[in-house]
Parts: structure tokens; C-alpha cells; sequence
């Protein structure tokens, strides 16, 4: 590999993807519809919850090809820098690969730079990605995330939700996505209030997750005898910080006896 | 017709090179070295804002004396190559060793062929998981690739520093005397620099992934005891 040296007029800047298109090494787009012969893994649902300190994300770890359940312990909710994180649903692969590049363009962008994104200039990054992406979705590849982080110049948390075609959209209280999400956000919706407590909404977003999964086949529950939990991550003041599956575990078993409580046992 | 007047070989590699080493001798100088939990990189800088000093990729950083439009240039197409190298292998696969190379190649294809020589001195640093690994490449306008030990100079009076570096510097020592080491070796016996003239960054061995980061000038202060840097010289 050598050194990347561009004239004036060609220089891609601080815009990492530019680059990789440059140099060649963006995915090829296929011309014909991919779900006909082959049958692609997908990642289904996530969600994010504002409450006064930030923004709760979290994302179940099932992957499905089909009826198939392909991966039991994927993961859809990454970082994308110190203060703002990534939820993904849809065909995993190139899902996967949307993240990494999107992370690399923030860093690229601060490395070169000098200075972050603002957290409204990364929202709309991520926005060009998947509308950039819209030409593979057309052909069964659609990639739906959601964006979150923690505005350090408004001192708050907020999110982001996009559609197939990169339309971007901010949310004020929860956002979810993949084919749970219808579930995940009734249970949210109908417990969700402006003053939730971190721990309050931690517990709701499981609970979210946890009625998804029951509901829809493609979303992984809580699974105690794997002890794999959703990936769930606070993003506040000081950062991007992943909850231990030890909590997660305590959380859910508390959930498992409140539900076996509120049913009652009856069949 | 006029047939251009000859040119020995030695004469125009001197001129190039004496071009250049006046260019890099008009800037100010920056010190790098390691010291017991990473590498200190310390330049005399006047700007905030200009940076000589920043970071490459999770353990490498690099600094550059001279011109700055033109380490400048350099800098970025090293987080450029970095980046492309990391996205395409591995995280763990872009080093510093790499990265120096191309750009010794570079400097040296400029220096040869270009109608004007590149006016600077970059410093390649990787931050090694333990001592023994710690890296320091030096790169001059010519392309030469030196793998320093310890600590290194660039720029204008470099001897100068140097032999007041290779007295105050101590292997394995602390940051606090890194950092008074490299100032009081940048200063000087008759010059005192303020702090706000002083840039300062680290690489962390244990830390973070990305192991860069600037050292902000209060901390710098409370090294160097009081806001000048009169010390033992």
C-alpha cells in the first residue's frame, strides 16, 4: 500500500468513504434482486430511549437467513465514537460493513481535521451512507439504522432515525427498528415518561426487547442457558458505555419473575 | 540554442539539500521520547491552532518540523494510508515502520525529481505494548530513515538540543522528567519558554485503543513547577 496522494482538485478531504471510493475498495452493487437465489442474514430489532441524562440503545443478538436462526450471538449496536452510537437492523452483512465505515469517517474526519463532527453533521453523515446504499437496498440489501449520542454542545442526549432511502429523522423520546420494532416500541410507548431515571430506562428497553422477542421469531430473547443478553449501552456526558452481561442477567431474571407474576402461571 | 550550463550531480544534491536544511532551520525545533508508560512528543510552538504534533492511528503519531503546508500534507496522507490499511486488513496491521518507509520513499522521489525539495523533518512514533517495543522513526527531507533509540530532535539546532537531551534524559524515567528533560533541552541554558509556547503530547501504553492524546497546559504547568521553564539548566 502506498502513500494516497491526490491533485487539488481530486482531494477527498476529511470524507473517509470519498477515499475508499477513490482508491476502489467500495462493494460492488448488484444489478439484479439478491433475495431470488440466495437467502441473506438478517438483524432484526433494536431501539433507543432518551431520558434526561442521555440516550439508552439497545439491539437483540439474533441474526435470521430465513426461517433460519443463523447467529445466536450477533451483535447490531456498536459505538461510533466517544459520545455517539450505532443500532443497525436488516441485512447484516452490508449492515455491518455501513458501521465500520461510518466509524472510520468519524475518526478519519477527527484525525484529519483536527476536531470532531458536530453530533447534527454525523446524523446527516450516516444519512448519505444509507442513501448511498439505496441502489443495493433496491435489490433486497436495505440497511435501516438508528443514531443516538450525546450532544455535548447541548448537553444532551438525542436520536436519530432513518428510513431505506437515508430520509433522517430526529426522535424526542424512543426510535426502534428491524421487525420487531412494531413490539418493542408499543411496550416503550406505554412505558415510557420524561422523567425515567437511567436504571428505570434500562429496565424498560429489556422489557421492550424482551416482549419483541416474544412475539416475532426473528428477535432473540434473553437466552439464560447460553447467558446471552442483548447488547445494551448507555451513551451519557461521559461516553459510550456497554452494561456487563452479569447485569444484564440480574435485570432479566427480575423481568422473567415479574412477567411469570403478572400471568400468574395459568395456561 | 543554448545548451543548459552542467550541473554536477554532488553540486545539485548539495544545493537541494543546503535549500532545505535552511528552510528547517528558520522553524523551531520538537524533541520526542519515551519514558516508563509511553512516548513524550514536545514541540516549541507558538500556534494553538498549527499543530506539529497529532495523531496517526491508534498507536502511531507523528510530528514534523519546517514547512508546515508541507508536513501538513504529509500528515494527512499518513491518516490516509493508515486508515485505507486498517479498513482494508486489520486494526493491528498498520504500523509504524510501514508508514515510515512510504514516506522516506516519498521525500526521497521529491527530493530527486521535484523542482524543489520538501523544507522538512518528520518523526514517525509507535507506541510499543511494552518498552522494548516503543518505535521512533526519523525522517529527513531527503529521505533518509533513521530508527532513533531513546529519544530524538528535530529541526533547526538539533545537535544543540540533542547533547543537552542525551545529559538530562533517563531511560525509563517518569513523565514528569520526560517532559523536563525535552523543555529543558528545547530552552536551553539562556531562554525560558512559556507554557503556552510548549505543545505537548503523549501516547499511552495502557489505555484507551487510541493511545494519543494531547496534554493540556495546566498539566504541563504542574510539571514544570511554574509558568516559565527555568529549570535546572
Amino acid at each position: 500500500m502506498t502513500l494516497p496522494s491526490f491533485r487539488l482538485s481530486e482531494d477527498p478531504g476529511p470524507d473517509f468513504a470519498a477515499l475508499v471510493r477513490r482508491m476502489g475498495l467500495s462493494p460492488v452493487v448488484p444489478d439484479s434482486p439478491v433475495d431470488a437465489r440466495l437467502t441473506i442474514t438478517h438483524g432484526t430489532t433494536c431501539v433507543a430511549v432518551r431520558y434526561p441524562g442521555g440516550v439508552v440503545m439497545a439491539g437483540d443478538r439474533r441474526a435470521t437467513s430465513g426461517n433460519f436462526i443463523s447467529h445466536r450471538t450477533i451483535e447490531k449496536v456498536f459505538p461510533a465514537d466517544r459520545h455517539s452510537g450505532v443500532a443497525i437492523a436488516g441485512a447484516a452483512g452490508p449492515a455491518i460493513e455501513m458501521v465500520r465505515l461510518f466509524q472510520l469517517q468519524l475518526e478519519h474526519y477527527e484525525k484529519v481535521e483536527g476536531a470532531p463532527l458536530s453530533l447534527e453533521g454525523k446524523a446527516n453523515q450516516l444519512s448519505q451512507m444509507v442513501r448511498n446504499h439505496l441502489p443495493a437496498a433496491m435489490q433486497g440489501l436495505a440497511v435501516v439504522p438508528i443514531f443516538a449520542g450525546f450532544d455535548t454542545a447541548r448537553s444532551a442526549g438525542r436520536l436519530f432515525q432513518y428510513d431505506v432511502t437515508g430520509g433522517r429523522y430526529e426522535e424526542f423520546d424512543h426510535a426502534s427498528t428491524g421487525s420487531g420494532q412494531m413490539h418493542a416500541s408499543t411496550v416503550i410507548k406505554m412505558g415510557w415518561r420524561g422523567t425515567l431515571s437511567a436504571d428505570e430506562t434500562i429496565d424498560l428497553v429489556l422489557r421492550a426487547l424482551y416482549e419483541a422477542s416474544d412475539e416475532d421469531s426473528a428477535t432473540g430473547g434473553p437466552d439464560l442457558l447460553r447467558g446471552i443478553f442483548p447488547v445494551v449501552a448507555t451513551i451519557t456526558s461521559s461516553g459510550f458505555e456497554r452494561l456487563d452481561d452479569e447485569d444484564l442477567e440480574a435485570r432479566y431474571l427480575s423481568i422473567l419473575g415479574q412477567v411469570a407474576t403478572e400471568r400468574g402461571g395459568s395456561r | 540554442m543554448t545548451a543548459p550550463f552542467y550541473v554536477a550531480p554532488e553540486q545539485m544534491m548539495q544545493d537541494r539539500a543546503d535549500y532545505a536544511r535552511k528552510g528547517i532551520a528558520r522553524g523551531r525545533a520538537m524533541v520526542a521520547c519515551t519514558y516508563d508508560q509511553g512516548i513524550l512528543l514536545c514541540a516549541e510552538n507558538p500556534s494553538r491552532m498549527l499543530r506539529k504534533i497529532s495523531e496517526i492511528y491508534d498507536r502511531i503519531a507523528f510530528a514534523g518540523v519546517g514547512k508546515y503546508n508541507e508536513f501538513d500534507q504529509l500528515r494527512i496522507a499518513g491518516v490516509r494510508h493508515a486508515d485505507l490499511k486498517g479498513f482494508s486488513f486489520s486494526r493491528e496491521d498498520v504500523d509504524a515502520r510501514s508508514l515510515a518507509n512510504q514516506y522516506a520513499q516519498m521525500l526521497g522521489q521529491v527530493f530527486t525529481h521535484e523542482m524543489k525539495p520538501m523544507e522538512v523533518e518528520i518523526l514517525v512514533a509507535e507506541i510499543g505494548h511494552d518498552p522494548a517495543g516503543d518505535q521512533l522513526f526519523h525522517i529527513l527531507y531527503d529521505g533518509t530513515l533513521v530508527d532513533e533509540n531513546g529519544w530524538c530532535v528535530l529541526g533547526g539546532e538539533a545537535e544543540a538540543i540533542g547533547s543537552r537531551m542525551k545529559e538530562q534524559w533517563v531511560e525509563g524515567g517518569t513523565f514528569a522528567e520526560a517532559l523536563q528533560a525535552a523543555v529543558g533541552a528545547l530552552a536551553g541554558p539562556d531562554r525560558t519558554l512559556v507554557v503556552s509556547e510548549i505543545e505537548v503530547a503523549v501516547l499511552d501504553r495502557e489505555g484507551p485503543r487510541r493511545a494519543f492524546r494531547r496534554v493540556e497546559d495546566e498539566d504541563v504547568t504542574s510539571v514544570l513547577g511554574s509558568n516559565d521553564t527555568n529549570i535546572d539548566t
